[in-house]
């Protein structure tokens, strides 16, 4: 395959034709900007999990594809993970986005290393352990990322489930209010808010009112 | 330094707080004399959970979340977020909007370098030459202002197109901006490219070579002065680069050859500022007539956003590589889920093999050198035959300097 850059449908046919079985679904979406319409394409596809490194393993065929990132979300039963590549790089407006998305049930939240393949992955896998608290198993470094070290075990900040960040974690500023000891703003402040006896009957100007307060 | 062959190798932690710049991260290094061995990173010293705040805000809130994300790049993560949105509800952005975007964001790119280029020189103990970058560098700020209202955080990406518009009295001031861009960029080139002392303390420094780059998924000029071939403005069009032609800079193009160092860090970034005036001149040029935004009131747009279902990525060649954000949209007012990656975040792994080997003096260039937007040295503790001494971000600093003296002779 080395006559100029492959169509997106191209891509798409040498990948499917590796993973005949391991497919839940395939779609390719164009969007067009700018004056000319110059469209560009990300290939969509819905792997079984073991079919996740064979399908790297295809994609790498084509060239050795760039890892943006792995996404994920929290669906109830499941979590999905996206991994998210480019291939085509280098050939001018012919660079499509390759997405291989996996589910993995939450009684069973575990999934191989790929940085057997792409060693940056390491990066994006140890932020994906922290923070959906799913194991990839062989990962070459499983320390966390991003969280501080005196994070609770067992809080994972991207979960919607009961291991999500619970309320008592969540600090809200806006409740916290003026500091008395500064000195009092320039300009006078708005009275009070919607419980407050005088607010005007038009709405308050934006913003600020909700955290208005004793004065 | 004596006896220090008893505890050889020894580890030299830096950070929390600092090496080089703004942000921090925590760094241990494996020292072997003034040889570092083997380094390790650890970031997230300022995790704030933006994503998690996302995921509990509307598309409109989040795109004035997304420009607080970075001090530096703006318009980025604002865009990146309004691409995926807008894909998934399917709203089309005005053509002109595509290139006031696109304006605005190339000016995010100048004075991005040029604040790179003045702390690459200050790491170098070159400081007359961060005077004169960080001054010119006010320049865009300005027209930057004018164009936007602010500074930084310039809320002029919103969701299906831009806040303001670019009337014809700003084009004076934006071309002014320009000429001189253009008269100072071959005295930079020649400031930065043709000193000896530079040269001396970036060739072959720092080098991260071209397989590396690719498997460690690395991007943006980090990518480019290995050889990469990379620039999402040339493979992956959006707004209106699909009418520009923009060709990657690559060192080899200007230079003949790649090496992967330092030094091609600086030829690709330096070359690039005057890649963007080219660029927003053609924007200028060609841009259509028309609306500036899809949906002017924010109370249909997000009537629009809250009924999208689907998953959408927007992506963008930001000054220090592919920004990208991840959004998947489920009927409500908040995104089910919401990913940002930095650019950043595809650079930081490539410290490691560029560290190793360097010299403790060359420390806070190599670390410079990716244009990290986190890291920071306070202070480094020597921990040697269990004494301690600590070194301080000045101490680093000076050891930097004084091996540029020394070079000098």
């Amino acid at each position: 395959m080395n006559e100029g850059p492959l169509t997106p449908e191209e891509v798409m046919a040498h990948l499917t034709a590796r993973l005949s079985g391991g497919i839940r679904d395939t779609s390719i979406r164009k969007w067009e900007q700018g004056r000319k319409r110059v469209p560009h394409y990300t290939l969509w596809i819905d792997l079984e999990r073991d079919s996740l490194k064979p399908a790297i393993r295809a994609l790498m065929e084509i060239q050795f594809p760039h890892l943006s990132v792995i996404a994920g979300a929290d669906l109830g039963d499941a979590i999905r993970l996206l991994y998210i590549f480019s291939v085509q790089y280098g050939s001018p407006k012919s660079e499509y986005m390759v997405t291989f998305a996996i589910a993995l049930p939450k009684s069973d939240l575990t999934v191989p290393t790929i940085s057997d393949l792409i060693p940056g992955a390491v990066f994006s896998e140890r932020e994906k352990q922290e923070f959906f608290g799913i194991r990839v198993t062989g990962i070459p470094d499983g320390r966390g990322l991003f969280l501080p070290e005196d994070f609770p075990e067992g809080v994972f900040p991207w979960r919607k489930d009961e291991t999500g960040v619970p309320e008592g974690m969540v600090k809200a500023l806006w409740e916290s209010k003026r500091p008395r000891e500064r000195p009092a703003p320039p300009v006078k402040e708005k009275g009070p808010g919607p419980e407050g006896g005088d607010a005007p009957s038009a709405p308050a100007p934006a913003g600020r009112s909700a955290k208005e307060e004793e004065k | 330094m004596s006896g220090e062959s008893k505890k050889a190798p020894y580890r030299v932690p830096i950070g929390p707080n600092h090496p080089a710049l703004k942000e921090p991260v925590m760094f241990t290094f494996e020292m072997e004399g003034e040889v570092v061995r083997d380094v390790d990173f650890a970031p997230g010293q300022a995790h704030r959970g933006i994503e998690w705040m996302g995921m509990r805000r509307n598309p409109v809130q989040i795109v004035h979340l997304t420009d607080r994300i970075c001090g530096i790049c703006g318009v980025v993560h604002s865009l990146s977020f309004s691409l995926a949105v807008e894909q998934i509800a399917g709203i089309e952005v005005p053509e002109r909007a595509d290139y006031i975007r696109t304006i605005v964001h190339e000016f995010e790119r100048i004075q991005s370098h040029l604040l790179w280029a003045g702390v690459a020189a200050h790491e170098l103990g070159f400081d007359s030459l961060l005077y004169l970058t960080w001054r010119v560098r006010e320049e865009a700020m300005d027209v930057i202002e004018n164009l936007t209202g602010n500074r930084v955080n310039y809320g002029i990406v919103q969701v299906g197109g831009v806040r303001r518009d670019i009337v014809p009295e700003q084009h004076a001031i934006i071309e002014k901006c320009l000429a001189t861009y253009e008269g100072l960029l071959d005295t930079l080139l020649s400031f930065f490219l043709d000193d000896r002392t530079i040269r001396m303390r970036c060739r072959d420094v720092g080098v991260l070579s071209r397989k590396d780059a690719v498997e460690l998924c690395t991007v943006g000029p980090t990518a480019r002065a290995s050889g990469v071939n990379v620039d999402l403005r040339q493979d992956y069009p959006y707004a209106a680069y699909g009418d520009l032609d923009v060709k990657a800079v690559l060192p080899d193009r200007y230079l003949g050859e790649t090496h992967g160092d330092v030094y091609d860090r600086i030829v690709v970034r330096l070359l690039e500022v005057g890649q963007s005036c080219q660029i927003i001149r053609q924007c200028l040029s060609e841009m259509p007539a028309g609306p500036i935004t899809a949906e002017e009131k924010l109370v249909k747009l997000l009537a629009t956003c809250k009924k999208a279902t689907g998953e959408g990525i927007g992506r963008v060649e930001a000054p220090r590589g592919e920004c990208l954000h991840y959004v998947r949209m489920e009927g409500k007012d908040s995104p089910a889920s919401w990913k940002v990656k930095a650019s950043s975040y595809s650079n930081l792994m490539s410290w490691i093999p560029m560290l190793r080997g360097s010299q403790i003096a060359d420390i806070p260039i190599i670390v410079a050198s990716i244009d990290p937007c986190l890291s920071c040295t306070d202070r480094v503790a020597i921990v040697q035959d269990n004494r301690r001494s600590i070194l301080t971000k000045d101490d680093l600093h000076r050891l930097s300097a004084e091996k540029t003296r020394r070079l000098q002779g």
